[in-house]
């Protein structure tokens, strides 16, 4: 039986991601974990977050988990989710510019104020709800219709030094970038644990990637 | 390619039941809040409220075993409203697998408890709820205020002040009710619903008052609302969620079909 590990570090719901990854996959050994040798054991990592990015980072820190995610991130196949995406580049704006874990270069931005959206009115921040994904090819799409919709809540988003690791784009209104692919890692900024179909199917997929693009 | 509008189905929960009856022919059990819950989610709900009407709090430990069965088989995000007062409530009810919480007349007594829910939480979690009358005489400018105890005690608070307050105190998202519509299905309060989302920059969900299709898409394009909110005209299999996804989409809103 092949297992994942979702990462505990102390920030955020982690039942909503393991319950999904289990119904998405019910022969997978889904763990939450906090200890950084189980972690290294477990065949695949997932990386969840919510809230804001010193908070998180801090709480890594604290927790010895920093080195556990770089080490993961080389080795196995490894799914940053929300925070845990924004989390993985070099750093953000958030919390007046905070120094992230610099496994995919590149830096985290806030959505333009004073945006309108089609319609003329003002463009609410957060960015929530369901909006088209746009990706270009990679094993975690099979099965997933071009363009459906997944769940997203978040301010910020990703802006890779790389634009040839952008596995996925969104427009709100202006295009940004939703996902990232880079070897063994791929980050998402949506919840595919709340995106009903379409993400248990991203989950599955991941669940049996090899980490091979 | 846009973000889509929400429907959001909600179900008032009393004792670990549905009540204001829910009614489904092919459902088993009606007031099953799970079951209702597995419905809304086949028919293409976006996201699931539940407001737990308990009286007492012995019975809040049903609620959060509810919340678990369903988030153990529903992927989309739940809102769990009614009785959150204390860091604690809101702990154990996003363990349980909600995703957000709605706070009400606790933010009215303790504006404080919003921003500290807000750090603790994350923004993205705290959707604060509204209750709002209006208080202007005919032929004055529109003014409306918050109430508590359901609709029956004023407070003085500016409904527009209140929103922008606590948009600044850290709230992820407003759900907005008209206490002057609740349980008419006259439609919602339109000019209350634009003049809260155009003060705010975090999304309003309409709610209050829906009746038929109609008003759920008036609530996006008059009232300007990010997501409409509405319990009785899916009850009794009225409308499917479906039905009124595809009616807002025929009215030009961008939905998930």
């Amino acid at each position: 039986m092949s297992s994942v590990a979702v990462i505990d570090y102390g920030m955020g719901n982690l039942h909503s991601i393991a319950k999904a990854l289990q119904h998405a996959s019910p022969d997978v050994d889904v763990q939450i974990l906090s200890n950084p040798e189980l972690i290294l054991q477990a065949d695949r990592v997932v990386f969840p977050g919510v809230g804001a990015i010193r908070d998180c980072m801090e709480a890594l820190n604290q927790t010895g988990l920093t080195e556990v995610i770089k080490e993961s991130a080389k080795t196995k196949p490894f799914l940053g989710i929300c925070l845990g995406m924004q989390a993985l580049l070099t750093d953000s704006e958030e919390n007046s510019a905070t120094q992230a874990l610099d496994i995919l270069p590149g830096h985290v931005v806030r959505f333009p104020e004073a945006l309108k959206d089609a319609a003329g009115s003002n463009l609410k921040i957060p960015h929530m709800g369901w909006n088209q994904v746009h990706y270009s090819a990679h094993p975690l799409w099979d099965n997933i219709p071009q363009d459906s919709r997944f769940y997203f809540v978040h301010s910020y988003y990703a802006v890779p030094d790389d634009k040839a690791i952008i596995a996925a784009t969104t427009d709100y209104p202006n295009t940004f970038t939703c996902a990232l692919s880079q070897a063994n890692v791929f980050a998402v900024q949506f919840h595919p644990e709340k995106s009903q179909t379409v993400g248990l199917q991203l989950l599955h997929n991941f669940l049996h990637w090899d980490g091979q693009v | 390619m846009s973000l889509a509008k929400r429907i959001i189905p909600c179900l008032d929960v009393a004792n670990g039941r549905v009540v204001k009856g829910v009614q489904f022919v092919d459902i088993r059990d009606a007031g099953d809040p799970v079951e209702v819950a597995r419905r809304y989610d086949r028919e293409g709900a976006d996201e699931i409220t539940f407001l737990d009407i308990t009286a007492t709090h012995d019975n809040r430990d049903t609620m959060v075993h509810v919340v678990e069965q369903v988030a153990s088989e529903v992927f989309i995000p739940l809102t769990v409203g009614g009785g959150i007062k204390t860091l604690e409530d809101i702990r154990r009810m996003l363990n349980a697998g909600a995703d957000k919480v709605g706070i009400n007349s606790a933010a009215v007594f303790n504006p404080e408890f919003v921003r500290e829910a807000a750090q603790r939480f994350g923004s993205q979690c705290i959707v604060v709820a509204i209750d709002a009358k209006k208080v202007s005489n005919p032929g004055e400018g529109d003014r409306w205020e918050i109430f508590t105890h359901g609709g029956r005690k004023a407070t003085g608070i500016d409904a527009i002040e209140w929103a922008k307050k606590m948009v600044d105190y850290g709230a992820g998202e407003i759900l907005l009710t008209s206490m002057d519509r609740d349980g008419t299905r006259e439609g919602f309060d339109l000019p209350l619903t634009r003049a809260i989302s155009e003060c705010v920059s975090v999304p309003v969900i309409a709610s209050g008052g829906v009746g038929n299709l109609d008003h759920l898409a008036e609530g996006v394009i008059q009232g300007k609302a990010d997501a409409v909110l509405a319990a009785s005209i899916f009850h009794f299999a009225e409308y499917s969620i479906q039905e009124a996804k595809e009616h807002m989409a025929s009215r030009g809103i961008e939905m998930r079909l």
